[in-house]
Protein backbone atom coordinates (compact mmCIF):
# COMPACT_ATOMS: atom_id res chain seq x y z
CA UNK A 1 0.00 0.00 0.00
CA UNK A 2 2.53 2.42 1.20
CA UNK A 3 4.18 2.17 -2.83
CA UNK A 4 0.59 2.53 -4.32
CA UNK A 5 0.99 5.83 -2.03
CA UNK A 6 4.43 7.07 -2.65
CA UNK A 7 3.97 6.08 -6.68
CA UNK A 8 0.51 8.37 -6.62
CA UNK A 9 1.81 11.36 -4.73
CA UNK A 10 4.92 11.07 -7.08
CA UNK A 11 2.81 11.10 -10.19
CA UNK A 12 0.64 13.72 -8.99
CA UNK A 13 4.03 16.28 -7.93
CA UNK A 14 5.19 15.20 -12.06
CA UNK A 15 2.01 15.94 -13.30
CA UNK A 16 2.07 19.64 -10.71
CA UNK A 17 5.35 20.50 -12.28
CA UNK A 18 4.78 19.72 -16.06
CA UNK A 19 1.51 21.82 -15.83
CA UNK A 20 3.50 24.96 -15.48
CA UNK A 21 5.12 24.12 -18.82
CA UNK A 22 1.77 23.15 -20.62
CA UNK A 23 0.09 25.93 -22.89
CA UNK A 24 -3.73 27.01 -21.78
CA UNK A 25 -5.27 24.90 -24.34
CA UNK A 26 -3.62 22.05 -23.39
CA UNK A 27 -3.81 23.06 -19.22
CA UNK A 28 -7.77 22.92 -20.10
CA UNK A 29 -8.07 19.21 -21.97
CA UNK A 30 -5.85 17.61 -19.51
CA UNK A 31 -8.24 18.86 -17.16
CA UNK A 32 -10.71 17.65 -18.99
CA UNK A 33 -9.39 14.85 -19.56
CA UNK A 34 -8.73 13.94 -16.00
CA UNK A 35 -12.40 14.76 -14.85
CA UNK A 36 -13.59 12.51 -17.30
CA UNK A 37 -11.23 9.66 -16.73
CA UNK A 38 -12.45 9.80 -13.32
CA UNK A 39 -16.04 9.10 -14.39
CA UNK A 40 -14.32 6.35 -16.45
CA UNK A 41 -12.45 4.98 -13.88
CA UNK A 42 -16.39 4.72 -11.83
CA UNK A 43 -16.77 1.97 -15.02
CA UNK A 44 -13.31 0.51 -14.87
CA UNK A 45 -13.88 -0.63 -11.05
CA UNK A 46 -17.80 -1.75 -12.44
CA UNK A 47 -16.21 -3.76 -15.05
CA UNK A 48 -14.00 -5.87 -12.36
CA UNK A 49 -16.78 -7.03 -11.53
CA UNK A 50 -18.21 -7.60 -14.86
CA UNK A 51 -20.74 -5.76 -15.67
CA UNK A 52 -20.94 -2.41 -17.70
CA UNK A 53 -22.67 1.01 -16.90
CA UNK A 54 -24.28 2.46 -19.78
CA UNK A 55 -25.87 5.12 -17.61
CA UNK A 56 -22.40 7.17 -15.65
CA UNK A 57 -23.74 10.28 -16.99
CA UNK A 58 -25.97 9.93 -14.09
CA UNK A 59 -23.52 10.38 -11.57
CA UNK A 60 -21.68 12.82 -13.74
CA UNK A 61 -24.78 14.62 -14.00
CA UNK A 62 -25.69 14.55 -10.42
CA UNK A 63 -22.39 15.48 -8.86
CA UNK A 64 -22.01 18.14 -11.28
CA UNK A 65 -25.57 19.69 -10.50
CA UNK A 66 -24.88 19.16 -6.71
CA UNK A 67 -21.52 21.48 -6.91
CA UNK A 68 -23.03 23.98 -8.57
CA UNK A 69 -26.50 24.15 -6.83
CA UNK A 70 -24.00 24.55 -3.69
CA UNK A 71 -22.17 27.18 -5.17
CA UNK A 72 -24.66 29.03 -6.49
CA UNK A 73 -27.60 28.87 -3.81
CA UNK A 74 -25.29 27.70 -0.36
CA UNK A 75 -22.45 29.76 -1.54
CA UNK A 76 -20.33 26.97 -0.70
CA UNK A 77 -17.45 27.33 -3.35
CA UNK A 78 -14.42 25.24 -2.29
CA UNK A 79 -12.97 23.22 -5.06
CA UNK A 80 -11.99 20.30 -2.89
CA UNK A 81 -14.89 20.29 -0.84
CA UNK A 82 -17.66 20.86 -4.40
CA UNK A 83 -15.57 17.91 -5.74
CA UNK A 84 -16.27 15.61 -2.32
CA UNK A 85 -19.98 16.71 -1.79
CA UNK A 86 -20.63 15.80 -6.00
CA UNK A 87 -19.39 12.56 -5.24
CA UNK A 88 -21.28 11.97 -2.25
CA UNK A 89 -24.71 13.46 -3.74
CA UNK A 90 -24.20 10.99 -6.33
CA UNK A 91 -23.74 8.19 -4.10
CA UNK A 92 -27.13 9.32 -1.94
CA UNK A 93 -28.96 9.85 -5.60
CA UNK A 94 -28.22 6.31 -7.17
CA UNK A 95 -28.15 4.17 -3.65
CA UNK A 96 -31.61 3.46 -3.83
CA UNK A 97 -30.91 1.41 -6.63
CA UNK A 98 -27.68 -0.22 -5.81
CA UNK A 99 -29.01 -3.16 -4.10
CA UNK A 100 -31.85 -3.38 -7.14
CA UNK A 101 -28.87 -3.28 -10.21
CA UNK A 102 -26.17 -5.59 -8.12
CA UNK A 103 -28.62 -8.48 -9.41
CA UNK A 104 -27.95 -7.75 -12.58
CA UNK A 105 -25.25 -8.71 -15.15
CA UNK A 106 -24.70 -7.91 -18.74
CA UNK A 107 -26.92 -6.16 -21.21
CA UNK A 108 -30.02 -5.88 -18.29
CA UNK A 109 -27.04 -4.15 -15.73
CA UNK A 110 -26.16 -1.66 -18.91
CA UNK A 111 -29.80 -0.90 -20.28
CA UNK A 112 -30.99 -0.30 -16.75
CA UNK A 113 -28.13 2.08 -15.69
CA UNK A 114 -29.02 3.71 -19.11
CA UNK A 115 -32.50 4.39 -18.54
CA UNK A 116 -32.13 6.04 -14.86
CA UNK A 117 -29.39 8.40 -16.51
CA UNK A 118 -32.13 9.13 -19.24
CA UNK A 119 -34.83 9.66 -16.39
CA UNK A 120 -32.65 11.91 -14.60
CA UNK A 121 -32.03 13.77 -18.53
CA UNK A 122 -35.83 13.87 -19.03
CA UNK A 123 -36.28 15.78 -15.50
CA UNK A 124 -33.52 18.17 -15.86
CA UNK A 125 -34.34 19.32 -19.04
CA UNK A 126 -38.06 20.09 -17.91
CA UNK A 127 -37.17 20.99 -14.53
CA UNK A 128 -36.96 25.17 -15.07
CA UNK A 129 -35.70 26.22 -11.58
CA UNK A 130 -32.23 24.46 -13.20
CA UNK A 131 -32.27 26.09 -16.08
CA UNK A 132 -34.48 23.43 -18.35
CA UNK A 133 -32.08 22.26 -21.39
CA UNK A 134 -29.64 25.56 -21.16
CA UNK A 135 -28.51 24.57 -17.85
CA UNK A 136 -26.91 27.29 -15.57
CA UNK A 137 -23.80 28.24 -14.76
CA UNK A 138 -21.41 28.42 -12.37
CA UNK A 139 -18.76 30.88 -10.77
CA UNK A 140 -15.38 30.10 -10.11
CA UNK A 141 -14.33 27.52 -7.34
CA UNK A 142 -11.98 29.11 -4.57
CA UNK A 143 -9.15 26.92 -3.02
CA UNK A 144 -8.56 26.61 0.76
CA UNK A 145 -10.74 29.78 1.05
CA UNK A 146 -8.51 32.29 -1.71
CA UNK A 147 -9.95 33.43 -4.75
CA UNK A 148 -8.45 31.96 -7.93
CA UNK A 149 -6.82 35.06 -10.00
CA UNK A 150 -8.05 35.16 -13.55
CA UNK A 151 -4.45 34.64 -14.88
CA UNK A 152 -3.86 31.33 -12.75
CA UNK A 153 -7.17 30.03 -13.07
CA UNK A 154 -6.57 27.67 -15.56
CA UNK A 155 -3.45 26.02 -13.94
CA UNK A 156 -5.34 26.14 -10.75
CA UNK A 157 -8.12 24.52 -12.22
CA UNK A 158 -5.30 21.66 -13.95
CA UNK A 159 -4.00 21.29 -10.10
CA UNK A 160 -7.01 20.59 -8.44
CA UNK A 161 -8.25 18.24 -11.00
CA UNK A 162 -4.46 16.46 -10.57
CA UNK A 163 -4.74 16.21 -6.86
CA UNK A 164 -8.52 15.31 -7.10
CA UNK A 165 -7.90 12.92 -9.68
CA UNK A 166 -4.51 11.41 -7.74
CA UNK A 167 -5.91 10.77 -4.36
CA UNK A 168 -8.99 9.40 -6.22
CA UNK A 169 -6.67 7.38 -8.20
CA UNK A 170 -4.57 6.02 -5.03
CA UNK A 171 -7.92 4.51 -3.79
CA UNK A 172 -8.87 3.06 -6.38
CA UNK A 173 -5.36 1.25 -6.84
CA UNK A 174 -5.68 0.34 -2.82
CA UNK A 175 -9.11 -0.95 -3.35
CA UNK A 176 -8.19 -3.16 -6.47
CA UNK A 177 -5.71 -4.98 -4.71
CA UNK A 178 -7.88 -5.21 -1.72
CA UNK A 179 -9.14 -8.58 -0.93
CA UNK A 180 -12.45 -7.24 -1.78
CA UNK A 181 -11.05 -6.51 -5.70
CA UNK A 182 -9.95 -9.50 -5.92
CA UNK A 183 -13.12 -11.23 -4.69
CA UNK A 184 -15.09 -8.47 -7.27
CA UNK A 185 -12.42 -9.95 -10.33
CA UNK A 186 -13.51 -13.79 -9.33
CA UNK A 187 -17.07 -12.35 -9.27
CA UNK A 188 -16.86 -11.43 -12.57
CA UNK A 189 -15.10 -15.21 -13.69
CA UNK A 190 -17.48 -17.24 -11.33
CA UNK A 191 -19.64 -15.48 -9.23
CA UNK A 192 -21.55 -18.98 -8.22
CA UNK A 193 -18.16 -20.37 -6.83
CA UNK A 194 -17.92 -17.02 -5.01
CA UNK A 195 -21.28 -17.54 -2.94
CA UNK A 196 -20.55 -20.85 -1.99
CA UNK A 197 -17.13 -19.65 -0.70
CA UNK A 198 -19.46 -17.65 1.79
CA UNK A 199 -18.94 -14.10 0.35
CA UNK A 200 -22.12 -11.95 -0.77
CA UNK A 201 -22.18 -11.23 -4.44
CA UNK A 202 -24.82 -8.71 -4.41
CA UNK A 203 -22.85 -6.81 -1.66
CA UNK A 204 -19.76 -6.80 -3.06
CA UNK A 205 -21.43 -5.80 -6.60
CA UNK A 206 -23.66 -3.29 -4.68
CA UNK A 207 -20.55 -1.42 -3.41
CA UNK A 208 -18.77 -1.43 -6.12
CA UNK A 209 -21.72 0.68 -7.89
CA UNK A 210 -21.88 2.66 -5.41
CA UNK A 211 -17.88 3.35 -5.33
CA UNK A 212 -18.32 3.86 -9.18
CA UNK A 213 -21.18 6.03 -8.54
CA UNK A 214 -18.96 8.54 -5.73
CA UNK A 215 -15.97 8.51 -8.39
CA UNK A 216 -18.74 9.31 -11.24
CA UNK A 217 -19.99 12.35 -9.55
CA UNK A 218 -16.83 13.91 -8.40
CA UNK A 219 -15.67 13.91 -11.82
CA UNK A 220 -18.62 16.03 -12.37
CA UNK A 221 -17.60 18.09 -10.31
CA UNK A 222 -14.40 18.86 -11.28
CA UNK A 223 -15.99 18.97 -14.79
CA UNK A 224 -18.26 21.64 -14.07
CA UNK A 225 -15.50 23.88 -12.07
CA UNK A 226 -13.67 23.71 -15.24
CA UNK A 227 -16.26 24.62 -17.55
CA UNK A 228 -18.23 26.64 -15.69
CA UNK A 229 -21.44 25.69 -17.19
CA UNK A 230 -24.00 23.29 -17.02
CA UNK A 231 -26.59 21.47 -18.77
CA UNK A 232 -28.98 18.42 -18.66
CA UNK A 233 -26.69 16.84 -21.43
CA UNK A 234 -24.08 15.67 -18.45
CA UNK A 235 -26.85 12.85 -18.37
CA UNK A 236 -27.48 12.49 -21.76
CA UNK A 237 -26.76 8.99 -23.25
CA UNK A 238 -23.92 9.60 -25.86
CA UNK A 239 -22.06 11.44 -22.89
CA UNK A 240 -22.29 8.34 -21.22
CA UNK A 241 -21.28 6.44 -24.04
CA UNK A 242 -17.96 8.51 -24.44
CA UNK A 243 -17.26 7.49 -20.70
CA UNK A 244 -17.99 3.56 -21.76
CA UNK A 245 -15.54 4.59 -24.58
CA UNK A 246 -12.71 5.28 -22.29
CA UNK A 247 -13.38 2.82 -19.87
CA UNK A 248 -13.28 -0.09 -23.06
CA UNK A 249 -10.11 1.14 -23.93
CA UNK A 250 -8.66 1.53 -20.76
CA UNK A 251 -9.54 -2.09 -19.89
CA UNK A 252 -10.05 -3.02 -16.24
CA UNK A 253 -6.75 -4.33 -15.31
CA UNK A 254 -5.32 -0.56 -14.01
CA UNK A 255 -6.23 2.72 -13.33
CA UNK A 256 -3.96 4.82 -15.18
CA UNK A 257 -5.25 3.28 -18.14
CA UNK A 258 -8.34 5.34 -17.34
CA UNK A 259 -6.72 8.55 -17.45
CA UNK A 260 -4.23 7.89 -20.69
CA UNK A 261 -7.47 6.64 -22.23
CA UNK A 262 -9.26 9.95 -21.92
CA UNK A 263 -6.54 12.00 -22.76
CA UNK A 264 -6.47 10.17 -25.88
CA UNK A 265 -9.74 10.96 -26.29
CA UNK A 266 -9.90 14.50 -25.40
CA UNK A 267 -7.26 14.29 -27.88
CA UNK A 268 -8.87 13.04 -31.23
CA UNK A 269 -11.78 14.67 -30.10
CA UNK A 270 -10.29 18.22 -30.37
CA UNK A 271 -7.91 17.43 -33.19
CA UNK A 272 -10.81 15.99 -35.20
CA UNK A 273 -13.22 18.54 -34.74
CA UNK A 274 -10.84 21.04 -35.75
CA UNK A 275 -10.27 19.04 -39.12
CA UNK A 276 -12.71 17.35 -40.20
CA UNK A 277 -15.72 18.33 -37.86
CA UNK A 278 -18.59 16.30 -39.22
CA UNK A 279 -16.86 12.84 -39.19
CA UNK A 280 -14.85 12.78 -36.14
CA UNK A 281 -16.76 10.38 -34.80
CA UNK A 282 -16.07 8.17 -37.40
CA UNK A 283 -11.72 8.69 -36.52
CA UNK A 284 -12.61 7.68 -32.22
CA UNK A 285 -14.31 4.55 -34.16
CA UNK A 286 -11.44 3.82 -35.92
CA UNK A 287 -8.95 4.17 -33.21
CA UNK A 288 -11.48 2.24 -30.78
CA UNK A 289 -11.54 -0.58 -33.58
CA UNK A 290 -7.52 -0.99 -33.80
CA UNK A 291 -7.25 -0.77 -29.83
CA UNK A 292 -9.70 -3.61 -29.94
CA UNK A 293 -7.82 -5.37 -32.40
CA UNK A 294 -3.66 -4.98 -31.16
CA UNK A 295 -4.65 -4.32 -26.94
CA UNK A 296 -8.04 -6.68 -26.05
CA UNK A 297 -7.59 -6.31 -22.94
CA UNK A 298 -7.75 -2.09 -23.53
CA UNK A 299 -4.62 0.24 -23.21
CA UNK A 300 -3.98 -0.22 -19.06
CA UNK A 301 -2.91 -3.58 -20.11
CA UNK A 302 0.10 -1.41 -21.84
CA UNK A 303 0.69 0.12 -19.22
CA UNK A 304 1.21 -2.86 -16.65
CA UNK A 305 3.49 -4.43 -19.22
CA UNK B 1 -21.44 -37.07 20.55
CA UNK B 2 -23.92 -35.13 18.63
CA UNK B 3 -24.06 -35.48 14.80
CA UNK B 4 -22.31 -32.77 12.55
CA UNK B 5 -24.83 -32.90 9.85
CA UNK B 6 -28.61 -34.26 9.89
CA UNK B 7 -30.63 -35.26 7.07
CA UNK B 8 -34.06 -35.85 8.29
CA UNK B 9 -36.91 -36.88 5.50
CA UNK B 10 -35.31 -34.97 3.41
CA UNK B 11 -37.99 -35.07 -0.22
CA UNK B 12 -37.47 -33.11 -3.44
CA UNK B 13 -39.20 -33.66 -6.41
CA UNK B 14 -39.04 -32.24 -9.89
CA UNK B 15 -42.07 -32.09 -11.96
CA UNK B 16 -43.08 -35.37 -10.28
CA UNK B 17 -39.51 -36.54 -10.86
CA UNK B 18 -38.19 -37.88 -7.30
CA UNK B 19 -34.84 -36.66 -6.45
CA UNK B 20 -34.82 -37.21 -3.20
CA UNK B 21 -37.72 -38.94 -0.59
CA UNK B 22 -37.28 -39.24 3.18
CA UNK B 23 -34.23 -39.36 2.78
CA UNK B 24 -32.34 -39.57 6.96
CA UNK B 25 -28.59 -39.17 6.82
CA UNK B 26 -26.37 -38.52 9.87
CA UNK B 27 -22.94 -38.23 9.72
CA UNK B 28 -20.41 -37.90 12.94
CA UNK B 29 -17.48 -35.82 12.86
CA UNK B 30 -14.25 -37.00 11.18
CA UNK B 31 -16.27 -39.89 9.31
CA UNK B 32 -15.56 -40.39 5.57
CA UNK B 33 -18.98 -41.25 3.79
CA UNK B 34 -19.12 -42.22 0.24
CA UNK B 35 -22.15 -41.83 -1.36
CA UNK B 36 -22.37 -44.27 -4.57
CA UNK B 37 -25.63 -44.69 -6.92
CA UNK B 38 -26.37 -44.65 -10.47
CA UNK B 39 -26.89 -41.77 -12.70
CA UNK B 40 -30.03 -40.19 -11.17
CA UNK B 41 -30.36 -41.47 -7.99
CA UNK B 42 -29.81 -38.37 -5.95
CA UNK B 43 -26.95 -38.42 -4.59
CA UNK B 44 -26.00 -34.46 -6.38
CA UNK B 45 -29.41 -33.32 -5.33
CA UNK B 46 -28.78 -34.48 -1.64
CA UNK B 47 -25.35 -32.23 -1.80
CA UNK B 48 -27.40 -29.41 -3.06
CA UNK B 49 -30.28 -29.71 -0.30
CA UNK B 50 -27.31 -30.04 2.37
CA UNK B 51 -25.38 -26.99 0.46
CA UNK B 52 -28.64 -24.77 0.24
CA UNK B 53 -28.37 -24.46 -3.60
CA UNK B 54 -32.02 -26.55 -3.33
CA UNK B 55 -34.43 -26.30 -1.16
CA UNK B 56 -36.38 -29.35 0.08
CA UNK B 57 -40.46 -29.78 -0.54
CA UNK B 58 -40.54 -31.73 2.79
CA UNK B 59 -37.83 -32.64 5.48
CA UNK B 60 -34.94 -30.55 7.81
CA UNK B 61 -31.51 -30.24 7.61
CA UNK B 62 -29.37 -29.47 10.88
CA UNK B 63 -25.63 -28.75 11.31
CA UNK B 64 -24.33 -29.03 14.77
CA UNK B 65 -27.94 -29.66 16.06
CA UNK B 66 -29.12 -25.94 14.30
CA UNK B 67 -31.67 -25.82 11.60
CA UNK B 68 -30.59 -24.58 8.32
CA UNK B 69 -32.89 -25.85 5.81
CA UNK B 70 -34.32 -22.76 4.85
CA UNK B 71 -30.29 -20.61 4.61
CA UNK B 72 -28.71 -19.80 2.02
CA UNK B 73 -25.33 -21.38 0.10
CA UNK B 74 -23.34 -18.35 1.69
CA UNK B 75 -24.96 -18.57 5.03
CA UNK B 76 -24.33 -22.24 4.94
CA UNK B 77 -20.99 -21.85 4.29
CA UNK B 78 -20.11 -19.63 7.35
CA UNK B 79 -20.93 -22.49 9.27
CA UNK B 80 -18.68 -24.83 8.78
CA UNK B 81 -20.02 -26.90 5.42
CA UNK B 82 -17.77 -26.40 2.32
CA UNK B 83 -18.03 -28.27 -1.28
CA UNK B 84 -15.92 -29.07 -4.22
CA UNK B 85 -18.07 -29.63 -7.50
CA UNK B 86 -18.16 -32.48 -10.03
CA UNK B 87 -16.72 -29.62 -12.75
CA UNK B 88 -14.19 -27.45 -11.01
CA UNK B 89 -15.51 -24.22 -10.18
CA UNK B 90 -12.89 -21.80 -10.29
CA UNK B 91 -11.48 -18.62 -11.87
CA UNK B 92 -9.97 -19.44 -14.90
CA UNK B 93 -8.30 -16.50 -16.26
CA UNK B 94 -6.68 -16.01 -12.32
CA UNK B 95 -3.44 -17.87 -11.66
CA UNK B 96 -4.11 -21.21 -8.61
CA UNK B 97 -2.92 -18.72 -6.10
CA UNK B 98 -5.53 -15.66 -6.60
CA UNK B 99 -8.33 -18.77 -6.40
CA UNK B 100 -6.77 -19.38 -3.01
CA UNK B 101 -6.75 -16.13 -1.74
CA UNK B 102 -10.24 -15.77 -3.28
CA UNK B 103 -11.70 -18.59 -1.32
CA UNK B 104 -9.33 -17.84 1.84
CA UNK B 105 -10.84 -13.87 1.14
CA UNK B 106 -14.52 -15.35 0.91
CA UNK B 107 -14.35 -17.11 4.14
CA UNK B 108 -12.93 -14.33 5.95
CA UNK B 109 -14.43 -11.92 9.00
CA UNK B 110 -15.56 -9.52 6.12
CA UNK B 111 -13.84 -8.51 3.04
CA UNK B 112 -11.66 -5.51 3.23
CA UNK B 113 -11.71 -2.19 0.96
CA UNK B 114 -8.37 -1.47 1.61
CA UNK B 115 -6.08 -4.39 3.41
CA UNK B 116 -4.20 -6.00 0.56
CA UNK B 117 -5.08 -9.46 -0.79
CA UNK B 118 -1.48 -10.22 -1.36
CA UNK B 119 0.89 -10.25 2.35
CA UNK B 120 3.12 -12.33 3.27
CA UNK B 121 1.05 -13.67 5.85
CA UNK B 122 -1.68 -14.55 3.22
CA UNK B 123 0.94 -16.10 0.35
CA UNK B 124 2.30 -17.96 2.69
CA UNK B 125 -0.75 -19.99 4.45
CA UNK B 126 -1.94 -19.56 0.16
CA UNK B 127 1.38 -21.82 -0.47
CA UNK B 128 1.22 -24.26 2.58
CA UNK B 129 -1.99 -25.04 1.43
CA UNK B 130 -0.90 -25.53 -2.28
CA UNK B 131 1.83 -27.80 -0.91
CA UNK B 132 -0.54 -30.00 0.63
CA UNK B 133 -1.86 -30.63 -2.84
CA UNK B 134 1.45 -30.91 -4.51
CA UNK B 135 0.37 -27.52 -6.50
CA UNK B 136 2.81 -25.71 -4.73
CA UNK B 137 4.69 -25.35 -8.71
CA UNK B 138 1.75 -24.58 -10.47
CA UNK B 139 0.55 -21.73 -8.01
CA UNK B 140 1.63 -18.68 -10.33
CA UNK B 141 0.50 -20.36 -13.26
CA UNK B 142 -3.19 -19.51 -14.86
CA UNK B 143 -5.43 -21.90 -14.35
CA UNK B 144 -6.96 -22.01 -17.57
CA UNK B 145 -3.45 -23.50 -19.34
CA UNK B 146 -3.72 -26.20 -16.13
CA UNK B 147 -5.20 -30.19 -16.87
CA UNK B 148 -8.34 -31.83 -16.16
CA UNK B 149 -6.95 -33.03 -12.51
CA UNK B 150 -4.84 -30.30 -11.20
CA UNK B 151 -8.08 -28.32 -11.63
CA UNK B 152 -9.69 -30.87 -9.68
CA UNK B 153 -7.39 -30.75 -6.56
CA UNK B 154 -7.30 -26.99 -6.78
CA UNK B 155 -11.24 -27.04 -6.42
CA UNK B 156 -10.88 -29.06 -3.80
CA UNK B 157 -7.99 -27.20 -2.07
CA UNK B 158 -10.34 -24.03 -2.51
CA UNK B 159 -12.74 -25.93 -0.26
CA UNK B 160 -10.73 -26.23 2.36
CA UNK B 161 -8.88 -23.07 3.18
CA UNK B 162 -11.32 -22.24 6.46
CA UNK B 163 -11.18 -25.96 7.91
CA UNK B 164 -15.16 -26.97 7.39
CA UNK B 165 -16.78 -29.29 9.67
CA UNK B 166 -18.20 -30.81 7.01
CA UNK B 167 -16.89 -31.27 3.57
CA UNK B 168 -18.54 -32.48 0.58
CA UNK B 169 -16.65 -33.33 -2.60
CA UNK B 170 -18.81 -34.40 -5.31
CA UNK B 171 -17.07 -36.85 -7.92
CA UNK B 172 -13.82 -35.64 -6.73
CA UNK B 173 -12.00 -38.30 -9.18
CA UNK B 174 -14.25 -38.22 -12.33
CA UNK B 175 -13.11 -36.75 -15.06
CA UNK B 176 -9.37 -38.40 -13.71
CA UNK B 177 -7.13 -40.95 -15.66
CA UNK B 178 -7.18 -44.52 -13.61
CA UNK B 179 -3.61 -44.12 -12.81
CA UNK B 180 -4.14 -40.75 -11.42
CA UNK B 181 -6.75 -41.56 -9.40
CA UNK B 182 -5.52 -43.11 -6.14
CA UNK B 183 -2.66 -40.99 -6.32
CA UNK B 184 -4.89 -38.25 -6.20
CA UNK B 185 -7.36 -39.47 -3.68
CA UNK B 186 -4.34 -39.96 -1.60
CA UNK B 187 -3.12 -36.12 -1.72
CA UNK B 188 -6.70 -35.35 -1.24
CA UNK B 189 -7.07 -37.41 1.70
CA UNK B 190 -3.85 -36.46 3.07
CA UNK B 191 -4.50 -32.82 2.83
CA UNK B 192 -8.10 -32.91 4.46
CA UNK B 193 -6.15 -35.18 7.10
CA UNK B 194 -3.58 -32.04 7.34
CA UNK B 195 -6.31 -29.23 7.37
CA UNK B 196 -8.68 -30.34 9.44
CA UNK B 197 -10.68 -29.39 11.52
CA UNK B 198 -9.85 -29.41 15.60
CA UNK B 199 -12.63 -32.11 15.80
CA UNK B 200 -12.64 -34.14 12.80
CA UNK B 201 -14.03 -33.01 9.30
CA UNK B 202 -16.34 -35.17 8.03
CA UNK B 203 -16.33 -35.93 4.69
CA UNK B 204 -19.56 -36.81 2.53
CA UNK B 205 -17.89 -37.63 -1.21
CA UNK B 206 -20.17 -38.97 -3.87
CA UNK B 207 -18.27 -41.06 -5.90
CA UNK B 208 -18.80 -44.19 -8.56
CA UNK B 209 -15.70 -45.85 -8.51
CA UNK B 210 -16.24 -48.80 -6.09
CA UNK B 211 -12.24 -49.46 -5.50
CA UNK B 212 -12.08 -45.52 -4.37
CA UNK B 213 -15.44 -46.32 -2.28
CA UNK B 214 -14.09 -49.38 -0.57
CA UNK B 215 -10.55 -47.84 0.24
CA UNK B 216 -11.59 -44.13 1.23
CA UNK B 217 -14.84 -44.66 2.72
CA UNK B 218 -15.48 -46.01 6.35
CA UNK B 219 -19.25 -45.62 5.96
CA UNK B 220 -21.14 -46.12 2.46
CA UNK B 221 -24.96 -44.29 1.86
CA UNK B 222 -26.37 -46.12 -1.71
CA UNK B 223 -29.28 -44.12 -3.61
CA UNK B 224 -31.34 -45.31 -5.66
CA UNK B 225 -34.46 -43.02 -6.65
CA UNK B 226 -33.74 -40.75 -4.50
CA UNK B 227 -34.15 -43.46 -1.68
CA UNK B 228 -31.82 -44.35 0.57
CA UNK B 229 -31.08 -47.92 0.02
CA UNK B 230 -28.63 -48.90 2.30
CA UNK B 231 -26.29 -47.80 4.44
CA UNK B 232 -23.45 -48.81 6.47
CA UNK B 233 -19.76 -50.25 6.44
CA UNK B 234 -18.54 -50.65 2.72
CA UNK B 235 -18.47 -54.02 2.89
CA UNK B 236 -21.69 -54.94 4.21
CA UNK B 237 -23.72 -52.00 1.76
CA UNK B 238 -21.22 -53.22 -1.47
CA UNK B 239 -22.54 -57.14 -0.84
CA UNK B 240 -26.09 -55.69 -0.26
CA UNK B 241 -28.38 -57.96 -3.16
CA UNK B 242 -30.20 -54.40 -3.51
CA UNK B 243 -26.75 -52.48 -4.15
CA UNK B 244 -25.51 -55.02 -6.43
CA UNK B 245 -28.51 -55.43 -8.59
CA UNK B 246 -29.51 -50.90 -8.78
CA UNK B 247 -26.21 -49.51 -8.19
CA UNK B 248 -23.00 -51.82 -8.43
CA UNK B 249 -24.31 -53.99 -11.37
CA UNK B 250 -21.51 -56.57 -9.79
CA UNK B 251 -18.68 -54.04 -9.99
CA UNK B 252 -17.17 -55.47 -6.77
Amino acid sequence: MKRTVWFGVSLVVIFLIAGLLLPKWLLFLCTMAAANGVVSLGIVLLMRGGVVSFGQGLVFAAGGYAAALLSNKLGVTDALLLTAAGGAAAVLMTAPFAVLLARYRGIFFAMLTLALSMVLYGVLVKMDALGGSDGFTMSRPTLLGMKIADAWSGYVLYSIAVVATGLLSIGARIYFDSSRGLVSLAIRENELRVEYLGASVTRVMAANFLLAAFLGGAGGALAIMALGHIEPNFSYWTTSGEFVFVAILAGHTGVLGAFAASFVLELVRSFSSSYFPNTWQMALGIFLLIVIRFFPRGLGSLIKK
Amino acid sequence: MSPVLSAKSLSKHFDGVVAAEAVTIAVAAGERVGLIGSNGAGKTTFVNLITGYLKPDAGAIELDGRDVTALGPREIERLGVARSFQIPQLCAEMNVLDNILVAAACGGEALSFWQPAHTAQTRERALALLERFALGAHAERRVAELPGGIRKLLDIAMSLTRRPRLLLLDEPTSGVSVEEKFPMMETVMAAIAGETHSEGTAVLFVEHDMEIVTRYASRVVAFYSGRVLADGAPATVLADADVRRHVTGGQI
